[in-house]
Parts: C-alpha cells; sequence; structure tokens
C-alpha cells in the first residue's frame, strides 16, 4: 500500500501551478536549499502576511501555507487572525504558521522576516475607484511599512494595497525616513494584470492561457495599466478592435480571490529568486529610470537581492506609445499623491 | 485567428522552459504526465531532499510525471514529431460541478480546484453572489473554463456532464455548536441538491462537505436510491480533513517531515466517531498511551478548535478547501485511470456492522474499488474500544439521516 506522500504529491499537483521552474534549475535544486539559509535552520523562508484574515488575505494565506519554498508563515491582523491561523495550521504542508493580532504584535509579526506580503486595507466596491481608497488605506500602509523598516529592514517588500500607484511611493517614503530604503527590495504588485492578459489574449486567440505572457507595464490602475500586446509570446498580431477591447478588459479588472492567486504566483517567483534561481523575470511596480516617472511598472529580474535587473520596455507600437503617455501623465500624479501624503 | 504556435504547447520539452521567461509556464508538462505511469516504479523510492526539488514546479507531474521529463528531453523539434502521442489539451480533463461556491469553504475550493490542470470546466452553482466569484475566478490564467449558475432554476443546467460534484452548500458551526445543530438546515439542502444530481448527472462522483457528515451522506443515499440511480461506489462524505489534521499533529509531536507522514483515520466525522489510527501511521511512531490519546481527542475537537478561534467568524474554511480539493484531485487522477489513488472516505461500506462507516479505499474509474480492511485488523486496545465507543453514535446519526430521508416530502421549503 502505498504512503500518502502521494496526496502530498497530489496537493503539490495544485500547488506547483504555482511554481514553474525551468528544468535546468532541477538539477541543481538540491544544493540550493543550503544556499538559502546562510545561517543555518530550516531550509525555507520566512514569510509574513499583513492582513492575512481580508478577501485576499485569507486565500493567500492559504496557498502560500502550500508553498514548499516557505519554512514560516506569520499571519497578521488587526482582527480574526487568531481563526484563520488555527483554520490553516491545520494543514499538512510543512510551513509553521504562527498569528499575530492587533498593532501591538506587528512587530513580532516582522522580526526575522525574508519576504513581506502587505494586502492589508479596505478593498474597493462597486463604483469606487481605487484613488478613493487612498486615504485609508496610505495611513493603513504607513503603519505597516514603518514597523518593516524597524523589525526587518532587509525583506523583499511586496505591496498589494491599492491604490498601488500610490502605496508604493508611500512606502518608499516611510523607508527612506528611517535610512532602510531599498528601491530593490520594494515591489509594487502587478501580478494580477499580467494573470488577467494572458487569460484575456488567450481567450481571443483561442490558445492555452499557460502559454500566453503579456508584458504588462505602467502602474496598476485603470489607464496607467499597459499591456503591451505587440510584445506576446507567442508573437500575433492584433487588430485595432482586438487591441481596444483587450486593452480595455486588461484595464478594468476587479477582484479578490484570483488576486490571491496572482499575488501567490509573484511571491513565489520573490523567493525563488531569493533562493538563487536564473531567469526569474515577473513584471513588477518598482522604482525605476525606465520613464522620466520614479516608479513605473516594466519586466524586472529578481535575485538574491531583490530586484537585480530592470528590463527595458522594448519596441511600442503606435497605440502603445500613445497609451504610454496617458499611463505616464496619470501615473505621474498618483505618485505625487503618495509622496506627498508622507512628506506633509 | 488562432496562432499557430497553438500547437507547441503541447510539446513539453524541457528546454522550453528554459528558453521561456518562466512567466507563467506552470503545469506546461501536462501533457506528457499520463503517457507513462510504468515510469512511476523509479522514483516510488523519492526520498525528501528529491521530493522537496520535485515539489517545486514539477511535482505537479507526479512522481512519473517527472521521470517523462527526465527522459524526453529532447529539442522541441524532435518533440514535434511525436505530436500525436502529445495532444493539443490534456488528454483527459474533466467537469466539476461545486455546489455552494459562494460560501466560506467554496471559495477557496474553487480557486485550488481552478488552478487543477485536470479540470476542463468548473462549473460554480449557489443561491447567491456567485456571479461574483465565477468572474473573478475566469481571470485566473489557467485553461478550465468558469461557469456561474445561481438558484434552483440553474442547477440543473449546472450539472449536465459533470464528472464530480462537491457539496460544501449549508451552513457553518459558531461556538457551542456541534455539527448535528447543523442538521436541519443542512439536511433538506443537501436532500435538494442530491436530487438534481441524480436527475442530470447520475453518474458523477459525489462529494458530500456539509455537516453532519455523518447523516447528509445517508440522506444522499437515500435520496438516489429514491430516484433509482444510487451507486455506492460513488458517494463520499469528505473526511479528507481529518487526515490532514492528523498527519499534522502527528508531525509536530513527533518532529517528523510532514510530506512522509500519513495517518489511516477512520469511523466517521465528528467528534468520537473521528478514529485516528495511529497505530498504522506511515512512518510508524512509537506513542504513548498518554500521547496517543492526547492526539486521538485533539484530532477529534480540532473543528471545533478552529470554530472557538474564529468566534463566531466561521467554521474551516481554508484547510477545509485545501483537503477538498486534494480529495478531488484524487477522484479526478482515479477517473483518469491513475492505479495507485489511496484517500480516506465515508461510504456505504461493510467493514463493520454499520452500514456507512469511513476507511481508507483505492479509487479508480469507477469510484470505489476497494476497502482497505487491513486497517482495522491488529488495533491496539486503545483504539479498539474507541471503535466500539464510536460505533452508536455513528448509528445514531446514520438512522437520522435516513430517517430524515425517508420522510414523506412536504412543501418544499
Amino acid at each position: 500500500m502505498q504512503p500518502n506522500g502521494d496526496a502530498n504529491q497530489r496537493i503539490a499537483t495544485i500547488s506547483a501551478h504555482l511554481n514553474p521552474r525551468s528544468l535546468q534549475m532541477e538539477e541543481s535544486s538540491g544544493l540550493q536549499q543550503v544556499n538559502c539559509r546562510a545561517k543555518g535552520g530550516s531550509s525555507g523562508f520566512r514569510v509574513a502576511i499583513l492582513g492575512a484574515a481580508g478577501g485576499i488575505g485569507q486565500p493567500l494565506a492559504m496557498l502560500m501555507k502550500m508553498n514548499p519554498l516557505v519554512s514560516a508563515l506569520h499571519l497578521y491582523d488587526v482582527v480574526n487572525s487568531p481563526g484563520v491561523t488555527a483554520d490553516i495550521s491545520h494543514m499538512d504542508t510543512g510551513a509553521v504558521v504562527r498569528g499575530f493580532l492587533g498593532q501591538n504584535q506587528l512587530e513580532n509579526a516582522l522580526t526575522g522576516m525574508d519576504l513581506v506580503i502587505i494586502p492589508a486595507g479596505v478593498p474597493r466596491k462597486p463604483g469606487m475607484t481605487r484613488d478613493d481608497l487612498f486615504n485609508i488605506n496610505a495611513g493603513i500602509v504607513k503603519t505597516l511599512c514603518e514597523g518593516v523598516a524597524k523589525c526587518c529592514p532587509k525583506a523583499i517588500v511586496n505591496l498589494i494595497s491599492n491604490p498601488v500607484n500610490s502605496t508604493v511611493p508611500i512606502a518608499a517614503e516611510v523607508f527612506k525616513k528611517a535610512g532602510t530604503y531599498d528601491p530593490k527590495r520594494l515591489l509594487g504588485v502587478t501580478m494580477l494584470d499580467v494573470v488577467r492578459a494572458n487569460t484575456f489574449v488567450a481567450e481571443v486567440l483561442g490558445t492555452d492561457p499557460r502559454e500566453v505572457d503579456v508584458p504588462v507595464v505602467g502602474g496598476h490602475a485603470g489607464v496607467t495599466i499597459l499591456p503591451l500586446l505587440s510584445q506576446v509570446k507567442p508573437p500575433c498580431s492584433f487588430t485595432r478592435e482586438e487591441t481596444d477591447y483587450l486593452t480595455t478588459r486588461i484595464q478594468n479588472g476587479g477582484t479578490e480571490v484570483v488576486e490571491a492567486y496572482a499575488a501567490v504566483r509573484f511571491a513565489d517567483a520573490c523567493l525563488r529568486g531569493l533562493r538563487g534561481d536564473g531567469g526569474v523575470v515577473q513584471c513588477a511596480f518598482v522604482a525605476s529610470q525606465v520613464t522620466e516617472l520614479p516608479f513605473f511598472a516594466s519586466k524586472v529580474r529578481l535575485g538574491r537581492t531583490g530586484i537585480e535587473d530592470i528590463h527595458p520596455l522594448g519596441p511600442l507600437n503606435e497605440y502603445e506609445r500613445i497609451g504610454l503617455d496617458k499611463a505616464k501623465k496619470e501615473l505621474a500624479s498618483s505618485i505625487e499623491k503618495g509622496v506627498s501624503f508622507i512628506k506633509k | 485567428m488562432a496562432a499557430t504556435s497553438a500547437t507547441n504547447f503541447s510539446i513539453r520539452s524541457p528546454t522550453s522552459f528554459g528558453s521561456q521567461v518562466g512567466l507563467n509556464s506552470q503545469s506546461k508538462t501536462f501533457g506528457v504526465r499520463l503517457n507513462s505511469k510504468n515510469c512511476l516504479k523509479r522514483f516510488s523510492g523519492l526520498n525528501l531532499a528529491a521530493s522537496f526539488s520535485c515539489n517545486l514546479g514539477l511535482s505537479f507531474l507526479g512522481k512519473e510525471g517527472i521521470a517523462t521529463l527526465r527522459e524526453s528531453c529532447v529539442p522541441k523539434a524532435q518533440k514535434q514529431s511525436h505530436g500525436s502521442e502529445y495532444r493539443l489539451q490534456p488528454p483527459e480533463s474533466y467537469k466539476v460541478a461545486i455546489l455552494g461556491a459562494s460560501g466560506g469553504i467554496g471559495q477557496p475550493l474553487s480557486l485550488l480546484v481552478k488552478m487543477s490542470p485536470l479540470v476542463s470546466a468548473l462549473h460554480l452553482y449557489d443561491i447567491a453572489n456567485v456571479k461574483g466569484v465565477a468572474a473573478d475566478l475566469s481571470h485566473c490564467n489557467t485553461p478550465s473554463q468558469v461557469l456561474d449558475f445561481t438558484g434552483a432554476s440553474e442547477l440543473a443546467d449546472c450539472l449536465v456532464g459533470v464528472d464530480v460534484v462537491v457539496i460544501p452548500a449549508g451552513v457553518p458551526r459558531k461556538p457551542g455548536m456541534s455539527r448535528d445543530d447543523l442538521f436541519n438546515i443542512n439536511a433538506g439542502i443537501v436532500k435538494n441538491l442530491v436530487e438534481a444530481v441524480a436527475d442530470k448527472c447520475p453518474d458523477a462522483f459525489i462529494h458530500i462537505i456539509s455537516n453532519p457528515v455523518n447523516s447528509t451522506v445517508p440522506i444522499a443515499a437515500e435520496v438516489l436510491k429514491q430516484k433509482g440511480v444510487y451507486d455506492p461506489k460513488k458517494l463520499f462524505g469528505v473526511t479528507t480533513l481529518d487526515v490532514v489534521r492528523a498527519n499534522t499533529f502527528v508531525a509536530e509531536k513527533k518532529n517528523l517531515r510532514l510530506i512522509d507522514v500519513d495517518v489511516p483515520v477512520v469511523g466517521g466525522h465528528a467528534g468520537i466517531t473521528i478514529l485516528p489510527i495511529l497505530s498504522k501511521t506511515k512512518p510508524s511512531v512509537c506513542l504513548t498511551d498518554e500521547e496517543a490519546h492526547e492526539l486521538t481527542v485533539r484530532i477529534q475537537n480540532a473543528g471545533t478548535e478552529v470554530v472557538e478561534a474564529k468566534a463566531g467568524a466561521g467554521s474551516a474554511t481554508l484547510s477545509m478547501a485545501y483537503a477538498a480539493a486534494r480529495f478531488v484531485e484524487s477522484s479526478l487522477r482515479a477517473l483518469d485511470g491513475d492505479s495507485d489513488v489511496y484517500e480516506c472516505a465515508f461510504i456505504q461500506s461493510e467493514l463493520t456492522e454499520l452500514p456507512f462507516f469511513a476507511s481508507r479505499i483505492k479509487l479508480g474509474k469507477r469510484g470505489v474499488e476497494a476497502v482497505i480492511s487491513s486497517d482495522l485488523h491488529g488495533l491496539t486496545e486503545y483504539e479498539q474500544k474507541a471503535l466500539e465507543a464510536l460505533k452508536p453514535e455513528l448509528q445514531a446519526s446514520i438512522e437520522k439521516g435516513i430517517a430524515f430521508a425517508q420522510k414523506p416530502t412536504v412543501a418544499a421549503a
């Protein structure tokens, strides 16, 4: 009779859907385990989720608990985190889960973390724009980042809280004030736009969405989201109607559960980068010189120190150039809004 | 309009991994996986270190998939000549319906099932809010198509052609409640849903999550019998979470690596009817009587542990979704012809004198292929006693369910 290492493999089937690996890494992965923990201790990374009891946080926590790269998972929120922790702690996967409730436990949640994922904040309701959330979420992000600066300044930070176009600059300002800012370690998660883009393009093409790769640059709100359809892999061309349709659809989503899915894929990429894998490239909203704006989303290569490399935009067609100008205008003001929130 | 390169994605060459930027190259090798069951043997001796690497990205292939991938290190062009072996779509993929998809378990469960490469269509049903959940999930770039169905009038459409029906629908416990307290509401819900299943997809595997499982499974059986479509090999009460919890707590206690631990859990799915057979844990563990008792009690009350911790905000949803998804995955693998699928589930059974009993089973294309009776031989004294103690309670719950289902129906609630 087979032990249910098999069943564990099966659940790894589902979770490994989030862990695309290149075959050449497989051969030396035994070594990489050793590399990822310079100080010894259990192999695997320590990940904190700030906002773990929320609509994104809960499924995000469940999926991260399933990720074999995670050895410790800290779930922090201002309400309900004990319940979520108890729930998730029963899952028979390796990560050790600890819950933290309330602001006075924030520091405990963050000490020693390698990766901090921040979905905290209020979600949009129909009719709200991302900027409507600004004031509430700006304050939340500020507090949480102050904690990060104090307790785990070298952690990679994945910021999901909207409006990302403003909360990332806020985070940067908080870290600058604390003297801990490392632009290579602060990433706004735009993966959801990529996931959507891949899905919708695959729909239009009639192909498997796992085979499609659409770079999405700019920002993470409305017209600041700029899918570069001219650079799609596999290469294909779209009519003007298709381009409009796709671009609009990609710019106008709004979801939670798939946000968790996208966030986990992105977090996993960060961990693989931390582990030393090569060729880990994702789109993210980061401090950037790709344009004249201080922050911009584009493809970045992730590695042991966070962002190792920012890819240039590549060739854009006419439609995309116009889109880029529009995106930049709005993005500039969102960034400004974030920066001045802290500076005031 | 379909890109001609669409044919390429059936080619699961490893070199394509390297050349791609790794952005969304998830389960690409699905097409390869199913063609090499004979390779399973090479990897049956995987130790943890290897399985750690295997878990990372290729483990979704299962052990045989890894073997295939390693064997098949041929360049893309060469692969194309084997095009006939590798098909455009996953060779078999299945339709799964989730009844109660917008609930606390339904949502994360739907997410996990959406991510499974074995699923071609995901039908989400609930009485409210399911459009939002479906819209949400439909953005995940995995191949399964998501369809939503709201309300009794759309239930039938939801079920047509479905291979696996999962039923988490119902209300959860609040602190102080037992699973039995949910009986009245959830019994009616399960009865209605299973009536529709009987009409529209009687050949499907039916996974019942709605509590109290000890009663709702017999209810489902009665409904299916009344409709003349009952197949006891295809009706399952999902008890995987008890196994998951047992694995977790035992591994914690004994400092074992979770990936290796497997505890069979038999009996039922409530309180003392949950019987973890700790003496048959793999790998075998030495437990003092005290430890065995402590662990048993903890496993039996783990659900209550979560209900208390959530303080009114619900019961276990995420771990339940995880466990249920694992059982769905196992069922799909079994449907697909995998001959090595074992899970614990609450089924009609002759293992004991009770009409229904949870035990370890072997799953196959037609559902339950074998019941692992050896789990009940050679029990420790403690386990033997616990087994006898659980039988009356389990019997009572089963009878309560059967009686409910056999009541002449009054006007539909």
